[in-house]
């Protein structure tokens, strides 16, 4: 692996499967352990670094850090100097003199992540930029995938909704396709962007067209703004073509799952009955992230894994399978 | 080269190849070039050097006043006296803005008093570059800077009845709207070019026909009323098309395009780094080709740098937040050497042509842009084109550091500036 986790886009086919493989190696180190914490990150330094608002994903970062025994320093804008007009630059070498050996970042600004990596030595874990990407996210979602399908090499994903700001669906488009997944993107044209023709899945405007043929279906959050945006006519219009009811769900396969990445809009992008559903993975989502999120610190901060927790039993059906 | 004395007001310029043709020698007496060796005369020995007319940007900003921490008329103006430049022209988005006599008649005795290269303020179209109510055109035209190219750089004349009006306006005293073509609506928070890139790396588009629409519009104003228009910064293959057919109806349409646009692509980007952020955007490949046959074909009239320094602290930064610019005086007369002459699409009579002698037509400067002939000032510079250099940023003149050719090997360098027989600059330091 790389030192930083920019972008899902940098991660070899090799790199994700290391990832997803030493997820399940975590799951299975602490299934059974009444104290779940591994030794193996002991003295090390993990900064959450949050520009914007994100109690979930700085929380499962944070879980994940302690769980392998890291000291966690959770760096919001809200009380910090950055509402004084600190720049990023300055925070990052703040960060840096206290001796962090990890900044998770999340921030409102496309590449913000990237630029910090200029700026320091330590690793650098993107959690969030802007509209760019979110690769830890595609990744935990590639980890539910694995577990509920059983594969992800042919598999076919529908990814619903606002592709045009979301860094979930970049990140998922770019690993799902380096997993050997059959990806398509579904939204109306105003939420797609313009160039999204090179990018490695199909396209379409019909979402009932593409459920029949669908293992998974992604349902992405409609941010409030884009519903005052004018990128569709109404919010109720919007539902009715892209939103995921019961009906819909009727159509796709037996074993096909729903995956939302959170938080949702119930009645917008999907419907109570089918968030609530068996189909739905989005709960068991939540609980893969801290499992990724912990593989990724581990791999990037470079432990041993034999070494580190070679108590762990092995997970043969699932290690390497794509 | 070298000089054997100190720079004296008569100079004999030995082997120059003016326009790059036969070695000839120059002779420069009081300011002027004469047909004669004057007696007593400095002699710089030109063997292997090119002379053209002194280069005149169309497009500097030279922040001052309001942002002398970036730059300042003195730093700003020499950095173009080591480009080549005889003179430039001085946006006027500085702080105050340039909209009313006094900031122009400022920034124009600034400008005499550094030395370094002629300063033309560029006046504000509309108070403020607001866009909502005509500056004082006239009466910076007939202050002491004689103001005669007037933009809102940095902003649109969007609206088309003000625009219309600008255009009309300035037929009283010859001078010539020079506008920022960027619709504001299909701008909104936009951060480079809208394409494949733009779509991956999860920045907000700008799409060409922001640009291409506002200029299909000002050309039509522009025929209907009768007036000149000048294009700042055009950077697509669309305008290309558009200002080509403008021309081709006999309309009185120029055009300029950056060095940067001229070589650098919006990929770039993708390393997120600010210093490739710039308005108008980089853009593709295909556009960059564009650019280029048409400054070859003479559909773009002229290279205008758009010189743009920012303080450090507005460059390291987020890329959303960083200010848009790149610095370029110091460079330009290299990117296009390598742009254009080493490509083989223009000659060096060529690069006097669209540096020189068109954009000082279109601010109609007539002392500069002139054919070095006798009689005529000795305003000059003398280039090494055999020379290869790399772009070091901390070694600019210039009070900012946003260079987008740094690390960069260029074509071509600016050995000796000469403005109306003044050394500005000789073996490529100021005098």
């Amino acid at each position: 692996m790389n030192r930083h986790l920019l972008s899902a886009g940098d991660l070899s086919r090799d790199d994700a499967l290391l990832v997803l493989d030493t997820a399940a190696d975590m799951d299975a180190a602490l299934a059974g352990r009444s104290i779940k914490k591994l030794p193996t990150l002991r003295g090390r330094t993990v900064v959450n670094l949050f520009f914007e608002d994100s109690t979930r994903t700085r929380t499962s970062f944070e879980v994940a850090a302690k769980r392998l025994s890291a000291d966690v320093i959770n760096f919001s804008a809200k009380g910090s100097s950055l509402s004084k007009g600190e720049s990023l630059k300055d925070t990052a070498l703040t960060l840096e003199a206290m001796g962090s050996d990890a900044v998770v970042v999340r921030h409102s600004a496309s590449g913000a992540p990237h630029r910090l990596a200029t700026w320091i030595r330590g690793s650098v874990v993107n959690a969030g930029d802007g509209t760019h990407e979110h690769p830890t996210q595609a990744l935990l979602d590639a980890y539910t995938m694995r577990r509920r399908t059983g594969r992800l090499e042919g598999l076919s994903v529908a990814i619903v909704g606002d592709v045009l700001h979301s860094r979930v669906a970049r990140s998922n488009v770019l690993l799902l396709s380096t997993l050997g997944a059959d990806v398509t993107v579904v939204a109306p044209p105003t939420l797609l962007p313009v160039g999204v023709g090179s990018w490695p899945c199909h396209i379409s405007y019909d979402l009932d067209a593409v459920m029949p043929k669908s293992d998974v279906v992604m349902m992405l959050r409609v941010q409030h703004e884009r519903m005052q945006g004018g990128f569709f006519p109404t919010t109720r219009e919007y539902s009715r073509r892209y939103g995921l009811d019961a009906r819909r769900m009727a159509a796709l396969p037996d074993d096909a799952i729903v995956m939302h990445p959170g938080p949702m809009n119930r009645g917008v992008e999907i419907a109570a009955e089918v968030a609530d559903s068996v189909r739905s993975t989005i709960v068991e989502q939540v609980a893969n992230g801290v499992s990724v999120r912990m593989a990724v610190l581990y791999l990037l901060l470079g432990g041993l894994m034999e070494v580190d927790i070679s108590d762990a039993a092995p997970v043969p059906h699932e290690r390497g399978v794509a | 080269m070298s000089v054997r004395s100190v720079p004296g007001s008569r100079w004999v310029i030995k082997g120059a190849r003016v326009l790059n043709g036969d070695p000839a020698d120059l002779y420069v007496d009081d300011g002027v070039l004469v047909d004669d060796a004057p007696a007593n005369a400095d002699v710089i020995d030109a063997d292997g050097l090119i002379a053209l007319p002194g280069l005149v940007d169309l497009h500097t900003h030279l922040r001052e006043p309001g942002r002398e921490d970036a730059e300042t008329v003195e730093t700003g103006t020499l950095a173009a006296a080591l480009g080549g430049f005889t003179a430039v022209h001085a946006m006027a988005n500085t702080d105050p803005v340039a909209d009313v006599a006094g900031v122009v008649e400022q920034v124009w005795r600034l400008g005499q008093q550094a030395g370094h290269c002629d300063v033309h303020p560029v006046g504000a179209v509309t108070v403020g570059l607001a866009g909502e109510r005509l500056a004082e055109l006239g009466a910076m035209a007939d202050s002491a800077a004689r103001v005669r190219v007037f933009s809102d750089d940095g902003k649109c004349v969007h609206d088309p009845l003000l625009m219309r009006r600008a255009l009309e306006y300035v037929k009283a005293f010859d001078g010539v709207v020079a506008q920022h073509a960027q619709d504001p609506r299909l701008t909104e928070s936009a951060q480079m070019n809208e394409g494949e890139i733009s779509g991956v790396l999860g920045l907000a588009g700008w799409p060409a026909v922001a640009e291409e629409a506002i200029i299909a519009r000002d050309c039509l104003l522009a025929a209907h009323v009768g007036s000149r228009v000048h294009f700042c910064h055009v950077s697509t293959a669309g305008s290309v098309e558009l200002v080509r057919w403008a021309k081709s109806k006999g309309w009185n349409v120029t055009a300029e395009v950056t060095p940067h646009h001229l070589l650098l692509t919006d990929d770039l980007v993708a390393s997120y780094d600010p210093v490739y952020k710039v308005n108008p955007p980089l853009r593709t490949h295909q556009d960059v080709l564009a650019l280029r046959n048409a400054l070859a074909d003479g559909t773009i009239d002229a290279v205008a740098t758009d010189h743009a320094p920012h303080a450090l602290e507005d460059k390291e930064t987020e890329w959303a937040a960083a200010a848009f610019g790149m610095t370029g005086l110091e460079t330009a007369l290299s990117v296009v050497a390598t742009a254009m002459v080493d490509t083989g699409l223009l000659d060096w009579a060529g690069v006097a042509d669209r540096m020189s002698i068109r954009p000082a037509d279109i601010g109609r400067l007539v002392r500069q842009g002139q054919p070095l002939i006798a009689g005529a000032p000795a305003t000059f510079v003398l280039i090494d084109p055999a020379a290869t250099w790399t772009v070091d940023a901390s070694q600019s003149a210039s009070r900012s550091r946003n260079t987008p050719f740094a690390g960069r090997e260029l074509s071509a360098r600016v050995i000796s500036t000469f403005l109306r027989g003044a050394p500005t600059v000789v073996d490529g330091k100021p005098t």
